[in-house]
């Protein structure tokens, strides 16, 4: 491939102002909905003493997981050297760091006490993997920032494959971190599982791809700049794999459950009688998020199609935040088994199944910061050279014929 | 010894309010304790009267003891592991004594949304599944050993003494609610709203989350749990509080003589509060 000539986006139209707007508005309501969360208690919410994390941590989780994953094509261009991936590292890099920005701010202002920040950078437990993830995610930072600095930096290049694999090992690393969160709880039956945390890495390769698929068509349509299908049909291709992988995963992860006799009670729950949550898993993680993204990508009718590549990244993201939510919400509305054999109750939900219905400051809260990590994205297009001029059929496979 | 020597020291000779306070608290079943040894506790529920009393124990028959407790300029130490003895078969459906009791030592009232109200301790009724034989107990913080809630707290502020009281440090919890993802028995409750008319020896604060602290304050003080206190005073006897660490306090000999059951025993916490009479 010759020299990969970059570009910034002119970024005067009105049409990128009004995206501007619009995601700062986003912003501005989850602002809005944080200060009345904070100031009238979490009791305004959906959250209760026994769903202790809910749509905050939906969003979170789901824009940490993808962070890790949108590093994908820089990681496979620079430790896998394959060149056709190359041009488009730099706005990979980008697209993580804006993901892990957008995350991780939501989790700050779903905390009981967000104005403690200093303590939760100063004071550790080692032993907490969530302090563990604070490190792993200020690391995280660290890590794609310097590899992004060698991109963009032709005096540093040289350092590029040496950033870009501690970036490669450090998110393989973070997103263990991040399933470590439920493999680790040891208490409820839905989690447990030390196969949360290869789940949770391969997830993150499936979500981050998609987005990362979206925002690359959006910003090349949008700009009229080329892009071809040599390099959509090659991450396409990727994505298949990918969503397999996560199917292949959860399978396991169910199919574990089911041969221990004492996971069978929780696992008619997940598969069979939790109500909404079971359509929850069945129609947006299976199926939306799954099986027909599977059977659409590999679709010979549909190859070259992008509305339905568009639709297909959509799909997967929808059956990623279902999949979260499947795992966060049910996993705590299945009750604590402290007394096997017995029928429980109490005036503290002990034995019951739990609801949960997510309120609306929660929802925008989340709404904020899937805006913050687009606003960080379109900005920083802006202000420094993140995409290729063009990535059409002859620049990103010179040896392709139409 | 030592600190029977120590405690005899501080011990200033009783004034009549004093003995005002100890009728209504021997009234109360409140004072404990083996002969000849004098206690100083905190004067329990009546909050305006945070001041450390020093009360002579009566011979009281129960079997809740602290004789051991450290002198409150001391560290605390692992000589003690404080925990509790529940004997479900004493246990009646719909009492609720050690409820009412902890809710009124820390203050905690509902605020009509059962889902988000705080509960340090709550009755749960069990019914075998495979016998039918129905039961009851108190269930709260198991002051477990190796806690899950202080292993997972990301900034430490969850921790466990080192006489086996596990506690929150309100000062650097940021409110992420780890710990009770965490708990095996859900003993956590986080703080829904701004909290107001707070016990002066049970701190809490909104967006932290908290728990059955096993009356710090009083144990401290050489005092027992208010829900042991409850249950005693009313005769109940359902519950014993002692040192696990004394081979000779009741609680320990009761447990030599006829055990006791650790909740979810399989994750080997070491929890200090055991169970009597479950038995499908």
């Amino acid at each position: 491939m010759s020299k990969i000539e970059y570009t910034s986006l002119e970024g005067k139209s009105l049409p990128y102002f009004g995206l501007l707007g619009g995601l700062a508005f986003m912003m501005l309501l989850a602002i809005g909905s944080v200060f009345y969360m904070e100031h009238e208690g979490h009791h305004v919410t959906g959250m209760t003493n026994q769903i202790v994390w809910g749509m905050p941590h939906v969003f979170a989780i789901f824009l940490i997981v993808a962070a890790s994953g949108a590093l994908n094509i820089a990681s496979i261009a620079s430790v896998f050297r394959k060149k056709i991936y190359e041009p488009m590292a730099r706005l990979s890099a980008l697209l993580a760091i804006a993901l892990l920005t957008g995350g991780l701010i939501v989790l700050l202002l779903d905390l009981g006490r967000p104005d403690r920040l200093i303590i939760a950078m100063t004071y550790y437990n080692f032993k907490s993997i969530f302090a563990w993830n604070i490190i792993l995610y200020t690391g995280f930072f660290g890590f794609v920032g310097v590899y992004l600095w060698t991109m963009m930096d032709h005096t540093v290049y040289k350092f590029k494959p040496y950033a870009g694999f501690s970036a490669f090992v450090w998110r393989l690393i973070l997103t263990t971190g991040t399933g470590s969160i439920f493999g680790f709880l040891v208490a409820r039956s839905a989690y447990d599982a030390a196969l949360m945390a290869p789940m949770f890495i391969v997830m993150s390769f499936s979500f981050g791809l998609a987005i990362f698929l979206l925002v690359l068509m959006a910003t090349y349509k949008w700009n009229n700049m080329e892009l071809g299908d040599v390099v959509l049909n090659r991450l396409r291709n990727l994505l298949g794999v990918f969503v397999a992988g996560v199917l292949y995963f959860t399978t396991v992860y169910h199919l574990t459950n089911l041969y221990a006799t004492q996971h069978h009670d929780v696992e008619r729950f997940l598969l069979l009688d939790g109500g909404i949550l079971t359509s929850v898993f069945w129609i947006g993680e299976i199926l939306i998020g799954g099986l027909i993204p599977l059977a659409l990508i590999y679709a010979p009718g549909v190859k070259n199609c992008r509305t339905t590549l568009g639709f297909i990244c959509a799909m997967i993201i929808f059956g990623g935040f279902s999949k979260i939510y499947t795992i966060l919400i049910a996993g705590q509305a299945y009750p604590l088994e402290i007394f096997p054999g017995y029928e429980v109750s109490s005036s503290f939900y002990d034995g019951a199944i739990n609801s949960y219905t997510p309120s609306l400051p929660e929802i925008m809260l989340g709404l904020g910061g899937i805006a913050l990590t687009l606003f960080i994205v379109a900005f920083a297009l802006k202000v420094l050279r993140f995409l290729p001029v063009s990535l059409a059929d002859s620049v990103a496979d010179p040896h392709h014929v139409k | 010894m030592n600190n029977s020597k120590e405690t005899a020291e501080v011990t200033t000779p009783v004034n009549s309010s004093r003995r005002d306070f100890l009728s209504k608290a021997a009234v109360a079943g409140t004072v404990t304790i083996a002969p000849g040894i004098f206690l100083h506790r905190t004067a329990g529920a009546a909050v305006a009267d945070t001041d450390v009393s020093e009360i002579e124990a009566s011979e009281a028959a129960d079997m809740n003891t602290s004789v051991s407790t450290r002198p409150l300029d001391q560290d605390v130490s692992n000589k003690n592991r404080w925990g509790m003895l529940i004997d479900t078969t004493r246990c009646a459906t719909g009492c609720t004594d050690c409820v009412d009791a902890c809710n009124e030592e820390n203050g905690l009232v509902g605020h009509g949304r059962p889902e988000t109200d705080t509960q340090y301790i709550r009755k749960v009724t069990l019914k075998s599944k495979s016998t039918g034989h129905e039961l009851s107990l108190p269930l709260m913080c198991q002051h477990c050993e190796t806690a899950p809630c202080a292993d997972v707290c990301p900034t430490g502020a969850s921790f466990v003494r080192a006489d086996g009281i596990a506690l929150v440090d309100k000062h650097i919890c940021i409110g992420c609610r780890y710990c009770m993802m965490a708990c095996p028995y859900k003993a956590r409750s986080f703080v829904h709203e701004a909290v107001e008319n707070q016990k002066l020896t049970a701190p809490r604060g909104k967006g932290t989350v908290e728990a059955c602290t096993m009356c710090v304050t009083r144990v401290d003080n050489g005092g027992i749990p208010a829900c042991v206190e409850a249950c005693t005073a009313e005769n109940h006897n359902a519950m014993i509080f002692g040192d696990l660490r004394d081979p000779n306090s009741p609680l320990s000999i009761e447990l030599k003589k006829h055990g006791g059951k650790q909740l979810r025993s399989d994750l080997a916490l070491n929890t200090g509060v055991r169970y009597q009479g479950l038995n499908e």
